[in-house]
């Protein structure tokens, strides 16, 4: 217990003395920040295209923004801030193997899971602190400027795309116990991420798949019923558990 | 009692047969010189040992437990120390090392004390950066002190010497010398100078297979010839021995070596004053490592 408290302190150590705290920090707070203003901003912008859109044949009335125009921003952005995030933490592996810092650690005795379990715990720590934060800050200021409530399952749908990080990260794990470099790991990542997307263009299989727990579009605006998330939830939280699971035998015979 | 042992190891990379039936037994207390030359397989047998690289077959034994490839126990009783350590360099010497104390279980008390005892011993203690800015030499030393942090039985430390100064060296070798009352050292070096300072056993290693090994003292008994060395002033009298003693080998400009197998001293004398040759110099050789080395080395 005490060498994974003692190897949990030095990733933390690590996250802030390196600067990636504060630049996901930065950078979450500005996606927070920015769906709203982005709302509040389009009847503006809209004014400004008005003439050249009439040119056009597109004749624009009065735009009226609501808290939904600002959580469609919301699910529009975040996974860009997810694709940061991975891409930000995917050498949290694959730098130790590079610089042989682990060698030290593990020739002391450290168990070898205890590296798997410390990194995968910041992650997805890290993970939920940056997206809630995000959240939470859409949130506050579409109460402030419109009503939250006439958007549905604002909750249930943000549970599903923080699951979705989640079993990203889950994924960047797995791959980076296989891969030796950054590079495998964003590779091995994107490719299953978007291969779940493909088949999830099939609509019978679509509920299936963990990318369908991105459209949080469909649950707010009342489209989509939550319990039709279900298998996609369970499915997801298996998968990533197994991935996890997975990574620790993995790491245990991997050759550093 | 041994406290490594190796017994027939084979490890193979692609094409290349690195380690090739390796035997080795290392003894309690000893500062084991494991000599080679680049490539020859020293810091696979010690990542071998270690558990970090997978051997073909064989087995390794250190301190009688079996060690094994990947989450290996027998680590508990090892300190090691890379040939370039790498340490994590957003931390300063003193949290890493506090670091290391946790990670191998030690309490709070005894982890500060020895923390500070050790940075005092490398000559850390005032050094308050962090380890980014360290130089070649910090960080060796910092290596040695993370490698003495558990008191391991055996400190494994792959060539601790090849990139230091000589100030540098001496410092990590008399550190070395000093440690041997608490632990078994092994180390690899091709400084071979640095082994005849403070190894008390020694190994060969050349080609994958351990050519020679055993106690310094008994191996250099054991190697030492009846060998001359002789230097003539001039390039005639030189010529003039050469035709005299046949078996008389050359190994340098005016230099000549000889057993005295081969021809008596007494008689390489006694025509070298009736020639009246005048000698430079006429010595007795003692077995070096390195003449040693180049033996079975085949060079």
């Amino acid at each position: 217990m005490k060498s994974l408290i003692a190897f949990l302190k030095k990733e933390i150590m690590e996250q802030i003395r390196s600067g990636k705290i504060m630049i996901l920090g930065i950078l979450f707070v500005m996606f927070g920040i920015m769906n709203p203003a982005i709302a509040k901003l389009t009847p503006w912008i809209m004014e400004i295209f008005a003439e050249s859109l009439e040119g056009s044949g597109i004749i624009v009335t009065e735009v009226t923004v609501t808290a939904l125009d600002s959580w469609m921003q919301f699910y529009k952005n975040i996974p860009m801030a997810l694709i940061v995030f991975i891409l930000l933490q995917s050498s949290i592996f694959t730098k130790e193997y590079g610089s042989d810092t682990l060698i030290l650690s593990l020739t002391k005795g450290l168990e070898r899971f205890k590296v798997v379990l410390s990194k995968t715990a910041v992650l997805i720590v890290l993970w939920t602190a940056c997206y809630w934060l995000c959240f939470g800050i859409t949130y506050v200021y579409n109460a402030y400027f419109w009503d939250n409530s006439i958007a549905e399952n604002i909750g249930f749908s943000a549970f599903c795309w923080w699951l979705f990080g989640v079993w990203v990260i889950s994924l960047a794990v797995l791959f980076s116990t296989v891969a030796n470099a950054n590079t495998g790991v964003l590779l091995g990542t994107g490719s299953v991420v978007l291969a779940s997307y493909l088949v999830g263009l099939l609509p019978k299989i679509n509920k299936y798949m963990p990318t369908f727990l991105t459209d949080g579009n469909s649950l707010i605006y009342g489209i989509a019923e939550p319990k039709t998330y279900t298998a996609a939830i369970m499915i997801t939280a298996v998968s990533g558990l197994i991935c996890f699971a997975v990574s620790i035998p993995v790491f245990n015979k991997k050759q550093l | 009692m041994e406290m490594l042992r190796i017994h027939g190891l084979y490890k193979r990379f692609g094409e290349k047969q690195v380690l090739n039936g390796l035997n080795l037994s290392v003894p309690e207390h000893s500062v084991f010189g494991f000599i080679g030359q680049n490539g020859a397989g020293k810091t696979t047998t010690m990542k071998t040992i270690l558990g970090l690289l997978k051997a073909d077959a064989g087995e390794i034994t250190v301190s009688g437990e079996k060690a094994v490839y990947g989450q290996t126990s027998t680590n508990r009783y090892i300190g090691y120390l890379p040939d370039v350590p790498s340490f994590y360099p957003f931390m300063t010497a003193r949290e890493y090392l506090r670091f290391c104390g946790e990670i191998s279980g030690m309490n709070k008390t005894e982890n500060e004390a020895r923390c500070k005892e050790l940075l005092e011993l490398v000559g850390l203690g005032d050094e308050t950066h962090r380890i980014k800015g360290f130089s070649r030499g910090m960080k060796q030393r910092l290596g040695i002190a993370q490698a003495l942090l558990n008191r391991p039985k055996l400190l494994i430390c792959d060539e601790p010497t090849s990139a230091l100064d000589p100030v540098g060296r001496k410092e990590i070798l008399d550190i070395l010398s000093a440690v041997r009352e608490q632990t078994t050292v092994l180390f690899s070096t091709h400084i071979l100078s640095d082994v005849e300072r403070i190894c008390t056993d020694i190994a060969f290693l050349n080609q994958g297979v351990i050519e020679m090994q055993g106690k310094l003292s008994e191996i250099k008994t054991k190697y030492r010839r009846e060998e001359y060395r002789l230097e003539t002033e001039k390039t005639s009298d030189f010529s003039l021995l050469k035709q005299a003693f046949p078996m008389i080998k050359t190994v340098g400009a005016n230099t000549l070596i000889f057993r005295e197998s081969d021809c008596s001293v007494f008689d390489v004398l006694r025509f070298v004053s009736e020639r009246r040759i005048t000698l430079l110099k006429l010595e007795r050789e003692e077995p070096t490592l390195e003449s040693l080395f180049m033996e079975v080395t085949g060079k």
